[in-house]
């Protein structure tokens, strides 16, 4: 569209703010993949040492997977930014009806 | 590219609906398709009905009844229906939100080639060795048993077209959330948008179980998996559930859109504020969240035990409250309100008791306990008649009405619409209200004929003659629509002259750049705000300028060509040698056609502002 401005070459963004962001944001991701990838080794540590039973294993493991997901969709998919509230809306409308199907699969389909 | 005013050939028309990604045009593709698949699911109720008028009627054998009445439900459902709503989300939604199209033409074209070419193979069954015959629920232990290639079309073809819905669906929420004209809040919205706008989250949230279930039972029809077969450790309840988890959110991606253009109806002719504005948005929302927890109602006679019934039925009478703050505020907009009784507000009218009717029988079926007696009776057939012809089709029907001059920029003859609203409405109540008393007196449904002296002759002589009623009805409007457009007696801007929102402020039908300015949205029926200050149109938000517009593109039709393709060579390649490699070089042309489109850039082109500028418009010149 003609009339929307563009925003490289805009004379009003501010480029020292625009690199202390970018710096900030960056450190945030490398923290929290450090952190995914300390979660990930864990989670292979859990398995390999059999003196935990599953009941504790299997329960433990989806913990760290959603902690996981939640880095991944906050920290390197931007939904920690502002702006982001109907891609969230619609994320957690979708995990809702997925974990209503997966209980209602648990409770009443393989009883 | 102002081609559009030129006269052009047949052939330059074809081309031209076949490579478009204009929304208007793609709209009535929608409905073209969409009308055709309403007349073959109408023709197979014509049979069903002739078949049941008198008993021991052998009109058709048991078979192909079972094939008739399977592809009914199927095609009315997901052929007619959804198409239909489709046209009018497509033609109206952008308008009213004041965009210049919806946010992907490329794939607005793409979904409505996938879905056309789905509804062709799924029909396609009738000439190629029977069509699909396990009812339009399809449920696994009847499919798997079935004989021959008709579940295999079923399968195949709502796939296809499934694919083609959420795409659809898709690319209006992100039309409705990022192109929304300056000032057009959502709580300025109108309802209609509104309603694609919940719809389109349903569909986002429903098809992808459909598209799951599908699969399992092509793997398993086709590819020897046994998900289904209980014999093999497989559960053939897991289909029930995941066809219920979409098909529950599915009838109300039907009904919503339907109480969308009613509430535009009401509000227009009414001449009176819609009633209520926030409490509809919200009853919306809500039923739409609802639907998502409802579905197991369908299955109150599978044994899911008491508790689930218990939780299932109370959840499922709650969805009456949200509805019922609807059918108030529908009443409540008409009170005191100047009302003119055209066409699409009588459809309007009696879509309230219609609808009604139909969802005093839906609480009586959500009654756990009471429904083992209702199920499988005609009492049900009676019921989902009620919601869906009382409330989509009356609404569609309405739509057709009260959009035709949008979309084409004729008016239907309002005399000839008025005849064939009577005869359905009369047709609609003498064809299934009889239902609700014969499913009572013990008529199992799907049963191709009943015995005589049982008491079933008289109702379903009814039943039958009102079915015919409908059919005239249907010819009535045909006639209707060809004389108009044989007449073609063009139409200005708002030909209901109470026009409340954007598309009215737009000439009709819209230039293909629908906005040569985005206009400034002041409120809440925003072309009704300017009308009642003096102004002749909306205030522009933007400086004239050019305007970017994307290319047609032939792709879209040959992506789904290639589906349309691959989906023979799959069903034939256990039996036909030439069947792998037709799936291989199906599944090849669309994918190549993928790659091209991903390879190839295509920036559109611009509409620049010296061709814009037409004297006569005053807007031009701000």
């Amino acid at each position: 569209m003609a009339n929307q401005q563009p925003t490289s070459g805009n004379p009003k963004v501010d480029l020292e703010y625009r690199r202390r962001k970018n710096s900030e944001e960056m450190r945030y991701q490398v923290i929290t993949f450090s952190l995914m990838i300390f979660l990930t080794l864990i989670a292979f540590a859990a398995v390999g040492f059999s003196d935990f039973s599953g009941w504790f294993i299997v329960p433990f493991i989806i913990l760290l997977a959603v902690i996981q997901v939640i880095f991944q969709l906050y920290y390197f998919m931007h939904m920690s930014h502002k702006g982001h509230e109907a891609p969230q809306l619609f994320l957690y409308s979708g995990v809702l009806v997925g974990a209503l199907t997966l209980l209602a699969f648990m409770t009443i389909v393989w009883w | 590219m102002s081609t559009y005013a030129q006269k052009k050939g047949a052939g330059a028309v074809i081309w031209d609906f076949l490579t478009t990604v204009d929304h208007k045009k793609i709209a009535i593709l929608y409905l073209i398709a969409g009308g055709f698949f309403f007349i073959v699911g109408g023709l197979e109720a014509m049979f069903i009905r002739i078949q049941l008028a008198i008993p021991d009627n052998n009109f058709v054998s048991a078979g192909v009844y079972n094939e008739i009445l399977t592809m009914h439900g199927t095609t009315m459902i997901f052929l007619a229906a959804m198409p239909l709503v489709f046209a009018f989300m497509n033609a109206v939604m952008p308008l009213q939100i004041g965009a210049r199209d919806v946010a992907f033409p490329f794939l607005n074209s793409l979904g409505f080639w996938l879905f056309f070419f789905g509804g062709v193979f799924l029909n396609l069954s009738w000439f190629l060795g029977g069509a699909p015959d396990a009812g339009w629920t399809s449920y696994a232990s009847l499919s798997l048993a079935s004989e021959g290639h008709g579940i295999d079309f079923y399968v195949l073809g709502l796939q296809i077209s499934g694919a083609g819905t959420l795409i659809g669906g898709i690319n209006f929420l992100v039309t409705i959330i990022n192109m929304r004209a300056p000032g057009m809040t959502y709580m300025r919205m109108p309802l209609f948008t509104w309603s694609t706008f919940v719809v389109s989250a349903l569909i986002l949230f429903a098809f992808p179980p459909l598209t799951i279930g599908l699969f399992l039972m092509m793997f398993d029809r086709m590819f020897g998996a046994n998900f289904f077969d209980h014999t093999m450790g497989g559960n053939t309840v897991i289909w029930e559930h995941f066809f219920w988890i979409f098909g529950h959110p599915e009838v109300y991606i039907l009904i919503l859109p339907a109480f969308g253009i009613f509430s535009e109806i009401f509000a227009t002719f009414s001449r009176k504020r819609l009633f209520g504005y926030s409490s509809m948005v919200f009853a919306t929302v809500l039923i739409g969240f609802l639907g998502f927890m409802v579905w197991a109602h369908h299955m109150f006679t599978t044994g899911l035990g008491p508790i689930a019934n218990a939780i299932f039925a109370v959840a499922t009478m709650a969805i009456a409250v949200p509805t019922g703050i609807k059918i108030f505020n529908w009443l409540f907009t008409m009170w005191g309100g100047s009302i003119k009784f055209t066409t699409p507000m009588l459809y309007a009218i009696a879509f309230i008791p219609s609808f009604v009717a139909g969802g005093v029988t839906g609480v009586m079926l959500a009654s756990a306990a009471a429904d083992y007696q209702y199920h499988d009776t005609y009492f049900v057939v009676a019921h989902f008649h009620y919601v869906i012809v009382g409330g989509v089709v009356f609404g569609l029907l309405a739509g057709t009405h009260f959009y035709w001059p949008k979309m084409f920029g004729t008016m239907l003859n309002e005399f000839l619409g008025k005849i064939s609203f009577w005869l359905f409405l009369i047709g609609f109540h003498l064809t299934f209200f009889i239902q609700h008393f014969l499913g009572l007196m013990g008529m199992p449904r799907r049963i191709f004929t009943f015995l005589p002296d049982q008491g079933f002759e008289t109702g379903n002589l009814i039943s039958t003659i009102g079915a015919f009623f409908m059919a005239i009805s249907v010819i009535v409007l045909l006639i209707n629509i060809i004389m108009t457009s044989v007449k073609n007696e063009k139409v200005g801007n708002d030909p209901w002259g109470d026009g409340r929102t954007l598309e009215w402020a737009l000439p009709s039908p819209p230039p293909f750049y629908n906005f040569k300015q985005l206009p400034l949205v002041r409120g809440l029926d925003a072309y009704w705000l300017e009308k009642m200050e003096g102004k002749k149109g909306m205030t522009p938000a933007e400086p004239l300028g050019d305007i970017h517009m994307p290319n047609n593109s032939f792709i879209p039709f040959v992506i789904s060509l290639g589906l349309f393709i691959a989906a023979f060579g799959a069903m034939y390649r256990a039996e036909h040698s030439w069947g792998l490699p037709v799936l291989i070089a199906g599944m090849l042309v669309t994918l190549l056609s993928m790659l091209v489109r991903s390879v190839k850039d295509d920036h559109g082109y611009h509409i620049h502002k010296e061709d814009l500028i037409d004297d006569n418009d005053k807007g031009v010149k701000a």
